[in-house]
Formats: structure tokens, C-alpha cells, sequence
């Protein structure tokens, strides 16, 4: 009997532990973090390492830049908003904002592979030289989380539609993406920072 | 369509892989054979292979572990051979192609998959019952990080049959390991074998700091966790800091080598000091994520078998946490001769002088723990104390080799070579098997046979000392690792006595064989069994429970009052079990066949991409990635066990022990 209880009823009356979901994908994005700060070290060895090859001056263009970060900022923003809503049980109004959210970090990740595609173009791919392979690892990294973040944000709208509440779970996933999506802009922070603006002024 | 992967890829006219090919097709079909003939199938899916049981997926740790120890054994005693033969002109029966691969094989091997494996199937199987827990934080998760160490160890076996493994030694340096120098596939094995072992591993290190962060008994602080557990708790933040940058140096290289990137080739900027620095940055770290552990488990065995309690419980902990920190500010003195200056030289070598304080405070807290104990000569003491002699000894070669200036004139040497085996070996494998010895009654409900033991101890002692002792003597003499033949006369008696260790060794192995064998066999005898669940009259938690014990560990979560729970309760002549109590249902989690899936896609997506045939690399991915949604879909993931279920496993215990305690 008590065997086939749903994991929804159960969690209603869970006692002893609170759910260490959070705190567990919380450690995991320390380790994340250590992967970036390592790729950041890596980059500031090979930062100078042109081989003939461009510079950062030559190859960034801070205006596009400038609005991806802009994207990236806002879309922080509306996911915070989703949350709100999340938190006060109003589902359709959190998929509307995590909806705004995924469509910011589509535009994002499409100004970067635009960034990405022109410079490939122009010869000046990830094995012109060291400085640009520090660069596109970075960079790229990073895009790939964001990419990874939208898969996780696109399968959470799925599992939420037509639901007219969400559980203990959902809102642990919730906010584990949410954990997810703020740490992605720390790090762009860091990448315009370091990348581009020290890249080229 | 099959990218590189041709019928040349298949190594049949070389004799050896020929026949170790049908000596594991031989073994393979036999194991197959006899689940058949025994119907097992339908039990080893359900009740292991899908598992979330942390008590069953330790064992399977373990199991993979023992089986990569043969492997890696296999190879060390090749390579001892072909020292003692290749001297003089004679080449050898391993021709430098295959030598190279075993070399890199055997460290890879050693290190990924037989200890990172036996670290962490004796952290499943003691930890939770340890701290008084049901389960870990991430039941699933916990299977994952099995399957993903287990698949990668896999895909180096696969090596050995379809193409080739590295040839570049266990930590793969460029720009030797790139695309220019090593064009075969062999890098590539290692490099998604590393790496996919490494998610395993890094999700065992949160799963396991979250698991004794926030699932400890009731009562239990962080000065009353027994001292494996601490152990455990510095090795999980030591996986979570280094495990990343291990990932970041296998990912650097990779690109190198697939996307033709210059991170450290010889032109485009490339730098190769800077793979010595993150793969060290990991290296280091790793070597103290190996013997933290050990250290743990001498300290549980000591104070049992000493009869007394742990000397100095407060400066063990701190001794652990500060080689914890010291670990991740000593790797530079892996390459001292790379030439980054004096000043750079001398802060690492003093680092790493300073991390035999803490050691050493260890070393005589168990000395101390035994003096005036009334010690019993268990065969697990014999590896305690085994351990104690010879890893001070590679203790005082590490602290040599610290010094800058003398390591300028050892460095590469096979000196270097016998002072981290004289460590690995005397430090983190005696202490795995002494730990395997001690746990083992928890995890099947009998003990190991003695006498058995005691042979593999000394077999294993003595061969490590006649093994490796002489590499110190060459090492001196000026032999550098990773040789394939020699024509110094003044070396080739010292190999060849250093042949006659790997013997004694294997004599060991033998003998660990043999005492698995014997101890399943007499199983059933009286003196065998362990009804009490507390065969040694320990003082931690997990004997406090039957063995082996039921599935959700404890009925009742413990409460702890003091360090050393157990003893104090046995003391106080309170029931740690509350048999009878007021039983509630147990939550516990449902096996799953996730854990098994992601790994099988992980594999075929590594096998895909070593060979460039990327549909079949692709086909993996995307399972991978298939197998995570639906399982994030999945609401029926855990149940609960009826109050009558307990209550019926807990008395059949509550009957062994008052039948044990009758027979007394």
C-alpha cells in the first residue's frame, strides 16, 4: 500500500531532512566556478601569445558585445520576476517571464555565434593562435552553459504546462536553474571585464 | 562511416594481446555463463546493477577496483620483466611501442580506477552508517558516479583490443601527447576515459560533502564525527576543488588535438608549463584525496583493535584539515626542474616540507592510541602497522625529494619512481585492504579468513620492500623512469632482484584471492559469522546495525551523545538500535536504470569521438542527454517501507543477537 505512494504525497508530509537539492546543486556550481576560474588563468597566460595572429583590439567589436551583455543582464531580471511568481504559486505568470527569459538568452546566444562565425570567417578562428584559443574556450564555455541552460529552461516549461500549481520538486528545480542562470552572468561579467574590456582598452 | 576505425585497429598479430584477448573472452563468457546457468540475470539488474543502495553500489566499487588492480598488476610485473630481460643488447620481449602503452596504462589504471574506485566504494559502504544515515544525499546520483567510473575503465580496457592506449606515461604531457606527436587514437582513449571517470568522481565528491552536511545523526557535531568520516569529508572538498581543474587540463587538450587549438603545442603560442601547472594543480590534490582516506581507516582500526580510544581525536582532525589546505599550494614540486626561479622553487619546497608536520602529528597520534593498549594482532593490524613502518620511510624519500636542489639531480629518476609507490602502495593500499579486512563482516555478515591475511600482508610487505628498495638504489645511480632497455651492468642485479618483489607481490594478490575464496567458502562456520553486527567491539555507528545491514540502515536514526557513539552507548548500557521502539515508515528511494544508461551513452559517446565516427558519438550524446530528461520527468522516484516491514527485520536481529549473546 504505502509502496505505491506517489512521491508528491509523500514529500507533503516529509519530516526529518529538509531536501538538500539546493545545496547540493549549489556545490556543484562551485565546482563550475573553479572550472571558469581555471579557464580564466588559462587565458591570462596566453592572453599575449598572438603568433603573428590578431590582437583583441583588432578582433572585438565592444557595441555587439556591449548589447549581448545588455541580454544577458536583463534576462537575470525576468528570470528573478518568474521566481517571484514561482514563489506566490502563479504558474502561468512564471512561464510567461522563464518564456521572456529563454527568448534573452536565445538573442544572446545567437549574437555570440554570430560573433563566433564572423571571426572563423575572417581566419581568425580558435587555431589562429593561443590567444585565440584561450579565447574561444572561454568564451565558448560559457555559451555552452547558457546553451545547457536554455535545454533545462525549455524541458521546466514543458513539465509546467497546463499545471495549475507547482510542487516542492518543481520549485527546487526552479530555483536550481535560477541558481544556474545568475551564475552564468557573474561569469559574463567577469568574461566582458577580463576578455573584452581589458582586450581591447 | 566508422571514421578511423578500421580492421586495422585490431591488434591480432601481436601475440600477448592475442592471448590476453582470449584469456578475458575465456573469463568473460564464464561469468556470463554461470549468471545463465544460475538464473541470475533478473536479481543482478534489480538488485545491484540498478541500485541505489549505497551499501551495494560500495561493493560494486570495490569489485571494479579489484579487477583493475589485476589489470594494473598485470602490467607493473610486464614491466618489471622487461627491465630484468632488456639489458645488454637484448631488447626485450616489449618493443617500445607496446612498452609506452603500458606504462601509461598501468599509472592511469592504478591511480583512476583501482584506488579512486576503492576510495570510493569504502566511503559508500561506511560513510551514511557512520553518521546514522539512511542513504546518501543523491541516492541517484550515487549510481551515476558508479557507472561513470565504471565505463571509463571500461573504454582503457577496450583499448587494449581496438586500437591502442597513450603512450604518453599516466599524466599524458605535451606536446608529446598532441596531434603532432601521438596521431594515433591512444590519447584519445585516455583523454575521454579521464575525463568521463572524472564527472563520476566529482559527483561523488558532492554527493558525499552534502551527505555529511546535512544528514548526520541527531546529536552528532562536527567534533563527534568519527575520524574516517572526517577523512571523507576533506577528501570530498578536496574532489570538488581539484576534480575541475582536472577536467579543464583533459578539455584543453582535447581541443588541441581535435580542433587543432595551441594551449600547449610547440607553435601558434602554445605553452606546455602550463599543463604541467593545471594537471599538477589536480595531481596533487588527488594523491592527498587517495590517502586521506587511509589515514581515516588506520585511525578506526587502531583505536579498535588497541581497545582504547583514538589519542588525540581533536588534533587528528585538525592535522586532516590542514593537509586538506596544504595539498592545493605544493603541486610545483612535480617539476622543480621546469625552471621557475628560486624564490617560486623554495616556497613550494617549503610547502611541501610543512605538510610532513601534520603527517607526522598523525603518525604519532597512532602510535600513541597503541601504546599501553591491550592490542590484539588481528590481520588488519598487521597492515596498520605495515603501514606505519613504510610509509614514513616514503615519507622521509618525499621530504628528500622536496628540497629543490636535490630533486634537480633526482627529478624523472626511478628514485622519484620508488618514493610514490614507497607512499601509494605503503600508504593508500595497505590501508584500502586493511579497511576492506575491517568493514568486510559489515557489508556480508562474515568475516575474512586470518590466516590468508596475514600471507598476503607479508607477501605483500616483504615484496614491496624487495620490489621497490632497489629502484631507490638506481634511481641513485642515475636510471630514469620509463626506460625500455638499459646497458649499465651496475643496474641490471638490482632489476632483476626488484623482478623478484613483483613476484612476491603477486604471491600477495594470490593470497588476497585465496582469503576472498576461503571466507565465502566457510562462510556458514560459527566463528565466521557475525550475527551481532559488531564482530570487533567497535565504537563507531555502522557496527551499532546488523550485518550486513538492512536496506535502510537504521529503523530508528541513532541519537549521539559523544564521540565514539557506540562505545559510549555500550558503555552507558543503552540500546543504540531502540529495538521495539515506535517505529515510523522509512522513505527510501527506488532503484533506477538511469545511473546505468547515462553511463552506456557516455560510453558509446566516448568510443565515438576516440574514433571519429561522430553519428555514433552523436547517438550517445543525445541518450545521454535523453536518459537525464526523462529521468527529471520521472515523479515515482522513492516509497515508503511499512511500519510491519521493519518491525519484522528488526526482530529477526534483535533474535540473532540475543541467540549470539546466549551462545557466549
Amino acid at each position: 500500500m504505502a509502496q505505491n505512494m506517489t512521491a508528491d504525497a509523500a514529500h507533503a508530509h516529509d519530516e526529518h531532512h529538509e531536501s538538500p537539492v539546493v545545496f547540493g546543486f549549489w556545490l556543484y556550481l562551485m565546482t563550475d566556478c573553479i572550472i571558469f576560474g581555471t579557464l580564466f588563468a588559462v587565458f591570462a597566460v596566453l592572453r599575449d601569445q598572438f603568433a603573428g595572429g590578431p590582437t583583441g583590439h583588432e578582433v572585438f567589436e565592444l557595441s555587439g558585445v556591449g548589447i549581448e551583455t545588455a541580454i544577458l543582464l536583463f534576462s537575470s531580471i525576468t528570470y528573478g520576476f518568474g521566481m517571484i511568481a514561482a514563489h506566490e504559486n502563479k504558474v502561468s505568470t512564471m512561464r510567461t517571464w522563464l518564456g521572456v527569459t529563454f527568448l534573452l538568452g536565445l538573442g544572446f546566444l545567437f549574437m555570440e555565434i554570430r560573433e563566433f562565425s564572423h571571426m572563423i570567417a575572417e581566419g581568425n578562428g580558435p587555431d589562429r593562435s593561443a590567444f585565440l584559443s584561450a579565447f574561444f574556450t572561454l568564451v565558448g564555455t560559457h555559451g555552452l552553459h547558457v546553451t545547457c541552460g536554455l535545454l533545462w529552461m525549455a524541458v521546466l516549461l514543458f513539465q509546467t504546462a497546463g499545471k495549475t500549481e507547482l510542487n516542492e520538486r518543481m520549485i527546487g528545480k526552479l530555483t536550481c536553474l535560477s541558481l544556474f542562470w545568475h551564475f552564468l552572468d557573474i561569469v559574463w561579467i567577469c568574461v566582458f571585464t577580463f576578455v573584452y574590456l581589458m582586450g581591447v582598452l | 562511416m566508422f571514421g578511423k576505425l578500421t580492421l586495422s585497429a585490431i591488434p591480432y598479430d601481436v601475440p600477448i594481446l592475442v592471448g590476453t584477448f582470449i584469456g578475458a573472452a575465456i573469463a568473460g563468457l564464464a561469468v556470463v555463463g554461470l549468471i545463465t546457468y544460475y538464473g541470475k540475470w533478473g536479481y543482478l539488474w534489480r538488485e545491484w546493477l540498478t541500485s541505489v543502495d549505497h551499501k551495494r553500489i560500495g561493493v560494486m566499487y570495490i569489485v571494479v577496483a579489484l579487477v583493475a588492480l589485476f589489470r594494473g598488476f598485470a602490467d607493473a610485473i610486464m614491466m618489471r620483466s622487461q627491465l630484468a630481460l632488456a639489458y645488454a643488447g637484448n631488447p626485450g620481449y616489449l618493443p617500445p611501442h607496446h612498452y609506452d602503452q603500458i606504462f601509461s596504462a598501468h599509472g592511469t589504471i592504478m591511480i583512476f580506477f583501482m584506488a579512486m574506485a576503492f576510495m570510493q566504494g569504502l566511503m559508500n559502504i561506511v560513510v551514511p552508517l557512520q553518521i546514522g544515515a539512511r542513504d546518501v544525499a543523491f541516492p541517484f546520483v550515487n549510481t551515476l558516479s558508479f557507472w561513470m567510473t565504471t565505463i571509463s575503465f571500461l573504454l582503457v580496457n577496450v583499448s587494449l583490443f581496438i586500437g591502442e592506449f597513450s603512450q604518453c606515461g599516466w599524466l599524458a604531457y605535451p606536446p608529446l601527447s598532441e596531434q603532432q606527436f601521438s596521431p594515433g587514437v591512444g590519447v584519445d582513449y585516455y583523454i575521454w576515459a579521464v575525463q568521463l571517470s572524472g564527472v563520476g568522481t566529482l559527483l561523488t565528491g558532492v554527493n558525499f560533502f552534502a551527505t555529511i552536511v546535512k544528514m548526520r545523526a541527531p546529536g552528532m557535531t562536527y567534533m563527534r564525527m568519527p575520524v574516517f568520516t572526517w577523512t571523507i569529508f576533506c577528501t570530498t572538498v578536496l574532489i570538488m576543488v581539484a576534480f575541475p581543474i582536472l577536467t579543464v587540463a583533459m578539455g584543453l587538450l582535447g581541443l588541441d588535438r581535435y580542433l587543432g587549438m595551441h594551449f600547449f603545442t610547440n607553435d601558434g603560442g602554445g605553452n606546455q608549463m602550463l599543463y604541467l601547472s593545471v594537471i599538477w594543480g589536480w595531481g596533487h590534490p588527488e594523491v592527498y584525496i587517495l590517502v586521506l582516506p587511509a589515514f581515516g581507516a588506520f585511525s578506526e582500526i587502531t583505536q579498535t583493535f588497541s581497545r582504547k580510544p583514538l589519542f588525540g581525536y581533536k588534533t587528528m582532525v585538525y592535522a586532516t584539515a590542514s593537509i586538506m589546505v596544504l595539498s592545493l599550494v605544493v603541486w610545483v614540486h612535480h617539476f622543480f626542474t621546469m625552471g621557475a626561479g628560486p624564490n617560486v622553487n623554495a616556497f613550494f619546497g617549503i610547502m611541501t616540507m610543512i605538510i610532513a608536520v601534520p603527517t607526522g602529528v598523525k603518525i604519532f597520534n597512532w602510535l600513541f592510541t597503541m601504546y599501553k593498549g591491550r592490542i590484539e594482532f588481528h590481520a588488519t593490524m598487521y597492515w596498520v602497522i605495515g603501514f606505519m613502518i613504510t610509509f614514513s620511510i616514503g615519507g622521509m624519500t618525499g621530504v628528500m625529494l622536496a628540497i629543490p636542489a636535490s630533486d634537480f639531480v633526482l627529478h624523472n629518476s626511478l628514485f622519484v619512481i620508488a618514493h610514490f609507490h614507497n607512499v601509494i602502495i605503503g600508504g593508500v593500499y595497505f590501508g584500502y585492504v586493511a579497511a576492506m579486512n575491517f568493514w568486510f563482516p559489515k557489508s556480508f555478515g562474515f568475516k575474512l579468513n586470518e590466516a590468508w591475511g596475514k600471507r598476503a600482508f607479508w607477501c605483500w610487505f616483504i615484496g614491496f620492500y624487495v620490489a621497490f628498495m632497489p629502484l631507490y638504489v638506481v634511481g641513485f645511480e642515475g636510471m630514469t623512469r620509463r626506460m625500455n632497455h638499459y646497458d649499465n651492468p651496475e643496474w641490471h642485479p638490482w632489476l632483476l632482484i626488484a623482478e623478484v618483489g613483483a613476484v612476491l607481490i603477486a604471491c600477495g594478490i594470490v593470497c588476497q584471492l585465496t582469503q576472498l575464496y576461503v571466507s565465502i567458502r566457510d562462510r556458514n562456520l560459527a566463528e565466521n559469522r557475525d550475527l551481532t553486527g559488531d564482530p570487533w567491539n567497535a565504537r563507531t555507528l555502522e557496527w551499532s546495525t546488523s550485518s550486513p545491514p538492512p536496506f535502510y540502515n537504521f529503523a530508528i536514526l541513532p541519537e549521539v551523545h559523544e564521540l565514539d557513539a557506540f562505545a559510549h552507548d555500550k558503555e552507558a548500557g543503552i540500546d543504540t538500535r531502540r529495538a521495539g521502539g515506535d517505529y515510523q515508515p522509512i522513505h527510501m528511494p527506488k532503484n533506477t536504470a538511469c545511473g546505468f544508461l547515462i553511463g552506456a551513452f557516455s560510453f558509446v559517446l566516448g568510443f565515438g569521438a576516440v574514433w571519429y565516427i561522430w553519428w555514433l558519438a552523436a547517438v550517445g550524446l543525445i541518450g545521454v542527454i535523453a536518459t537525464v530528461i526523462a529521468r527529471s520527468a520521472d515523479n515515482d522516484v522513492d516509497y515508503y517501507v511499512p511500519v510491519s516491514e521493519v518491525a519484522r527485520i528488526e526482530q529477526e536481529h534483535t533474535h540473532n543477537l540475543m541467540a549470539a549473546q546466549a551462545a557466549e
